[in-house]
């Protein structure tokens, strides 16, 4: 699995990627990989009211990469983490389970990308 | 384009109420018609507000429903759903089906029936709005409102009590509505100590979860004058979207689609937000408060927590917000709580608010649906 941005020749940036750039307008015409990229915690929470299915508690952070002008929501993998704490994407096969919610499991992705503190 | 008034409000009893979301809506739709002496043949469009009938109880098709119900076969209906905004969107809706010629005679019902499910499942079902990127991760809208609280806080420097004081303040102002599920006043000391749900809110930052139904009836100006003396315009409303997928967002403190729905509402009414008497906000969390009093533009950004502190937006402040109670204590039956917002805000400029009674002439409505994802504004006004 990767970790896509996409980006349009204007050189706007969104992950996820859209058929038009949210910014422009424009065609995204290239992807930008970030799942070796280092990002920095812009706000977190801990959530302690999660559905059937979600691990709980659930931390989640959104962050916004070193290199690229992108921001991202995932979870975090412990509970330990702080507003401009430096972390990494690590790769995990299953996010929830994909059974246990309302969302048809086969109408999306479950694995992804959380974020460890580096 | 012809003038527009609201001749009739309604909401129903909020709360863990008996009977599904057919009776819910039934009930308002008939207490509405009822108060005005409008007879259900005489409606031309009815439309229903509603966000999730068939995920909540495997009942779709709710508008045919009601207007069987009620005996307004032949009406024009149509379900209106923009998930939280839903009844906001249906107050546009009415709006235009009046404004354009379309419809004499419109009555919009909004209503959710939800407490039958477990907090988890309507959580989920809430939840399901979510982009599948941000939703595999197991976000709901409550940890948004944990996510945007801690970036508020840290950049205005605002104090974790402030939040409280909007809990405290819409509990103290539920105690008066008859209709809210909460009638109880609650200190800052329970709200900061209650359990954690999305760090850094608490128990007492969010809205129940609740069943009931609101309505609101809509014709042109001229034919209201042959009904009430006590009509109340719209004069001005507007919606728009931001982003689906919320970390997108640049600035997760402000909601982008609230600014815009409002400076578009205020240029159609011809007024600026100094004009407003009354606002009922969108609180399904303490934080969108802040959110939507600053982005409507009732203060600079980062200063709606100094003027909560101050009791500028209390019931007996300069601008009272959510006189009602708010979501918070009056209850969030989703596709019902635009449309009681214009019941509460037609109720106030009527002047059959009773011991809630603020002096208003011109009243503001924010319905944020989704995390800000789409919102309708609307300004009400006392004609002449």
């Amino acid at each position: 699995m990767s970790l896509d941005a996409g980006r349009c020749e204007d050189g706007h940036l969104s992950c996820p990627p859209h058929p038009r750039c949210p910014t422009c307008g424009e065609p995204q015409t290239e992807t930008v990989e970030l799942s070796d990229e280092p990002a920095t915690v812009v706000t977190w929470t801990t959530s302690h009211a999660t559905p059937p299915g979600v691990r709980e508690p659930n931390t989640l952070a959104i962050v916004e990469f070193d290199s690229y002008d992108v921001r991202l929501l995932g979870q975090v993998t412990g509970e330990d983490i702080a507003v401009g704490d430096r972390v990494e994407p690590v790769y995990a096969e299953a996010l929830r389970e994909p059974d246990a919610g309302i969302r048809e499991p086969a109408s999306q992705s479950w694995d992804g990308y959380r974020f460890s503190p580096l | 384009m012809t003038d527009v008034a609201i001749i009739g409000a309604s909401m129903t009893q909020f709360g863990e109420r008996e009977g599904w979301v057919s009776d819910l809506l039934a009930e308002a739709a008939l207490d509405c018609l009822d108060d005005t002496g409008v007879r259900a043949e005489a409606l031309d469009h009815l439309y229903v507000s509603n966000m999730a009938s068939g995920e909540f109880e495997g009942q779709t098709g709710v508008p045919n429903a009601l207007a069987h119900d009620i005996g307004a076969l032949g009406a024009y209906t149509q379900r209106v759903d923009q998930t939280s905004a839903s009844g906001g969107a249906g107050i546009y809706a009415a709006w235009q089906s009046v404004a354009s010629g379309a419809s004499e005679m419109t009555l919009l019902v909004g209503g959710e029936k939800m407490t039958h499910r477990t907090t988890g499942e309507t959580t989920d079902v809430i939840a399901s709005l979510t982009h599948p990127h941000e939703y595999k991760h197991g976000v709901t809208l409550p940890s948004f409102a944990g996510l945007t609280a801690r970036a508020y806080l840290d950049r205005y420097d605002a104090p974790r009590e402030a939040l409280a004081e909007v809990a405290v303040k819409n509990h103290h102002n539920g105690v008066d509505n008859p209709h809210a599920q909460f009638r109880k006043e609650i200190d800052r000391e329970t709200a900061l100590d209650s359990p954690l749900v999305a760090d850094p809110l608490r128990l007492y930052d969010f809205c129940p979860i609740t069943d009931g139904s609101a309505a609101l009836l809509v014709c042109p100006v001229d034919v209201a004058r042959e009904y009430t003396d006590t009509y109340v315009r719209v004069a001005g409303v507007a919606g728009a979207t931001d982003t689906h997928v919320v970390h997108e967002r640049r600035d997760p403190t402000t909601m982008d689609a609230v600014v815009k729905s409002g400076e578009r509402a205020f240029e159609q009414a011809g007024i600026t937000p100094d004009d407003v008497d009354v606002a009922e906000l969108h609180d399904m969390f303490t934080i969108l408060e802040f959110l939507q009093y600053e982005d409507l533009g009732f203060a600079e950004k980062g200063a709606a927590w100094e003027d909560t502190m101050d009791g500028v937006t209390a019931r007996d402040g300069d601008l009272p917000v959510n006189t009602s109670g708010g979501l918070k204590s009056k209850g969030h039956p989703l596709g019902a709580s635009g449309v009681a917002q214009g019941y509460e805000i037609y109720t106030q400029l009527a002047g059959e608010a009773g011991p809630r009674q603020v002096d208003a002439d011109t009243g503001v409505a924010c319905n944020v649906g989704g995390f800000g994802n789409c919102v309708t504004t609307t300004v009400f006004e006392v004609d002449g």
